[in-house]
């Protein structure tokens, strides 16, 4: 360790480390709270990309990683929910290079649709799994993870929190010597720069059965290998182990806590006297140490935020362990629902004070999408975004929500069913970013499927992901680090996929009435794509900079070229 | 002994901002560090509130990022509207440092309230000036460096002492 002391979010450890351990390729899709890690990866000089969705970031990572390369996947937890179908399979493969899947979970809900529990993924892909404490640990066991992950060429999940991911704490890097050890798996050199070459591998790789089933046996052979390698050498803290009494015996401590994550942090400042073990690799789980540490102890208590998958484990295993009452399943633990935890208290908590909700910015081109759904009374899909605000007053103009990209299936499935004067209210609202992530499919069904009285979905292009924070995707022509790129066009893919009316709406354009272009859409029964342009206020100022700077390289590269004789 | 430190206010006032500086400075003053706050809608106007906690590396390490509700020993609040929201977080006998302090007239630009609100916040705390003007310098582009130290040195001349 240097003397550097760093006082750095998870996030951003994630990012140093992953530079530190020689990262060749990020990617991921925005979602809080995992967003920050691969920018703060390309601003430290990694190649991060954006990928149009989760599921393809975690393929093109895959692809990376069966080439030798170190590479690192970022997605928020419902991320993997896309992302899983690659996981699933992913996980019977031999991954050379190490393959990094940090998921970022947000218990309480800061900002996600859900508060699922991604340790349950660790179980069901058979996928090893490391959760940080703090952001030193965050950075360590992103090292840990390449380490694991390479020596048994198998996908290894880093499990974040909102509180690990967003909390500042102090990091100690690793020494540039330090750095060099994890570097010995590096095939060939060249000019100082790794080059990764292609490795036929058929049987470990192509996962047709005859090949999956001998996959799926080697798969829970690596798992039992690294369970022993976590009993033996795993990342493990134990705290309170010398407490003695006056006579200088070490009497059997009443009370045992097992807790993993930021609920580790919680639970030792709640109890400081107890007995504590955490551990960082949390599948598959260190047993025999566990089971060794409940011997030790009179009431074993486990305090994870969550689900009981832990507890549930370790009683499943035979150890008896405490879990928590049911309400601390909802929302984050903290020091104070710790100590209740303990006290065994299950009696209501106080309500926390209600803030101020959020609410879309003053002159925010969703505003007037809302209003014109709002006064003409439409049955509005909704869906992930900025734009879901839209379902808050003054507007109260949403009526559904799932996750990204149900905007459009749930408004056909609705057209459907519900009887015709229904049925020609229905709209579905999606946002630019995620008509990319998962929307393009929504379009295939509608001009595949179509209701008996069309339907109408409205693209809200305000030429970034707002929500996340203002982030490029394939429909701004910017990459990650908002150079220019290919841009796709929503018009022409509408359009070859054989949407009857698609059109441009500039946003700004006051002339036109949006709520009588609607209007006039609802009754027919066509299969209509709307695109409202209009760019974010807070992105927009950013935007006009990206395109100077674009238009200046432009210029110099025409500068540049040769003439041309002809 | 822990300090727990919470900054209360809107989405867009800076109080992400003005955390990231007071931990900095406690960082630089040779405490252990934990900062943090929920991110994602604050940017649309909602309520924000950041917890800082320091104390000393080997005596007393930060355990949990954040400031148990209640146990606040300064609670510094941006906003009016959000006094009476923030309130529970502050311990019975702690330190409230409400917006009143200083009026929108005395800053040569609102958006260093932040700043001298950090200012008014120093003079109770065991951290050197020199790390503040420190912290203020990383924390922002140099052409606010000046604005921002002349509305530090305010806030901190009608900081409680
Ligand atoms: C599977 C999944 N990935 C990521 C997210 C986080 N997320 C929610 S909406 C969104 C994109 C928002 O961008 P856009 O659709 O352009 O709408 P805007 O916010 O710009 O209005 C993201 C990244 C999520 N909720 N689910
Ligand atoms: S950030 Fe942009 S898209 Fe989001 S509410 Fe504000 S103006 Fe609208």
């Amino acid at each position: 360790m240097t003397e550097e002391r760093l006082l750095l979010s998870g996030d951003d450890a994630v990012a140093l480390a992953a530079l530190h351990a020689g990262v060749r390729l990020g990617t991921g899709y925005p979602g809080t709270p995992s967003t920050e890690i691969l920018e703060t990866f390309d601003r430290l000089g990694g190649h991060a990309q954006w990928a149009p969705n989760e599921k393809v970031a975690l393929e093109v990572g895959i692809g990376s990683a069966f080439a030798g390369a170190r590479t690192l996947v970022t997605m928020k937890h419902v991320g993997l929910n896309v992302a899983a179908d690659a996981l699933f399979t992913a996980t019977y493969t031999d991954v050379d290079g190490g393959l990094v899947i940090v998921s970022a979970d947000d218990p309480g809900m800061a900002s996600s649709q859900n508060e699922q529990d991604n340790r349950h993924f660790a179980r069901a892909a058979g996928a090893p799994m490391l959760e940080p404490i703090d952001s030193q640990q965050a950075y360590d066991y992103t090292w840990l993870a390449f380490a694991i992950g390479e020596r048994w060429k198998i996908p290894v999940i880093l499990r974040l929190t909102t509180r690990i991911c967003h909390a500042k704490t102090v990091v100690r890097p690793r020494g540039v010597e330090q750095r060099r050890s994890l570097e010995s798996h590096e095939t060939s050199t060249e000019h100082g720069k790794t080059e990764h070459r292609f490795r036929r591998d058929i049987p470990t790789r192509v996962m047709i059965p005859a090949f999956a089933k001998p996959a799926h046996h080697r798969l829970r052979q690596k798992l039992a290998e690294i369970a022993a390698w976590n009993e033996a050498e795993g990342p493990m803290q134990e705290y309170g182990s010398e407490a003695r009494d006056q006579d200088g015996d070490q009497p059997a401590p009443k009370l045992g806590i097992i807790a993993t994550g930021v609920a580790a942090m919680h639970a030792r400042e709640a109890a400081p006297d107890a007995r504590q073990l955490t551990f960082g690799l949390t599948y598959p789980l260190p047993l025999t140490r566990i089971r060794a540490f409940a011997a030790q102890v009179e009431r074993l208590l486990v305090i994870e935020e969550g689900d009981p998958v832990l507890v549930d484990d370790l009683n499943a295993a035979g150890i008896k362990a405490e879990g928590k009452p049911m309400r601390y399943r909802f929302g984050e633990l903290n020091v104070e629902r710790a100590r209740r935890i303990i006290a065994g208290e299950d009696s209501p908590e106080p309500e926390p004070a209600k803030g101020k909700p959020p609410e879309l910015c003053q002159g925010c081109s969703h505003r007037v999408v809302f209003e014109a759904l709002r006064d003409l009374n439409c049955i509005v899909a909704g869906d992930i975004g900025c734009y879901t605000l839209g379902v808050l007053p003054p507007f109260s103009a949403m009526d559904t929500c799932v996750c990204m990209g149900a905007s459009i299936g749930v408004g056909l499935g609705m057209r459907h069913v519900l009887p015709e004067a229904e049925a020609r209210r229905v709209v579905s609202v999606i946002g630019d970013s995620t008509f990319v992530h998962s929307g393009l499919t929504g379009l295939a069904e509608m001009v595949y499927n179509p209701p008996p009285t069309g339907h109408l979905v409205l693209i809200l292009d305000n030429g970034t992901t707002a929500m996340t924070g203002q982030q490029e995707h394939p429909g701004t022509g910017r990459s990650l680090d908002h150079s220019p790129t290919h841009q796709l066009d929503f018009a022409g893919i509408a359009q070859a996929m054989g949407v009857q009316s698609v059109v441009l709406i500039d946003g700004s354009d006051k002339t036109l009435s949006l709520e009588e272009r609607i209007a006039t859409q609802l009754a027919r029964d066509e299969t209509a794509l709307f695109i409202v342009r209009q760019p974010c206020v807070l992105a927009a100022p950013k935007i006009r900079l990206y395109e100077k700077a674009a238009a200046g390289e432009r210029e110099r590269r025409c500068a540049a070229l040769p003439e041309i004789d002809d | 002994m822990i300090t727990n430190i919470v900054i209360a206010g809107l989405g867009g006032q800076g109080v992400v901002k003005a955390s990231d500086i007071l931990a900095d400075a406690a960082l630089a003053a040779g405490f252990d560090v934990k900062k943090s706050e929920l991110h994602g809608m604050s940017q649309r106007g909602g309520s924000v509130t950041s917890d800082v906690r320091y104390g000393h590396p080997e005596h007393s390490p930060v355990l949990s990022p954040m400031v148990p509700p209640g146990e606040a020993h300064v609670l510094l609040v941006l906003e009016p509207t959000q006094v009476e929201v923030a309130r529970p977080l502050l311990h019975p006998g702690g330190l409230l440092i409400g917006p009143e302090l200083i009026e929108p007239g005395a800053l040569k630009n609102k958006k260093s309230f932040n700043v001298a609100m950090l200012g008014a916040l120093s003079t109770g705390l065991e951290i050197g000036e020199l790390y503040w003007q420190q912290a203020i310098q990383a924390n922002l582009a140099e052409k606010l460096h000046a604005l921002n130290a002349q509305a530090f040195a305010l806030g901190r001349a009608r900081g409680p002492s």
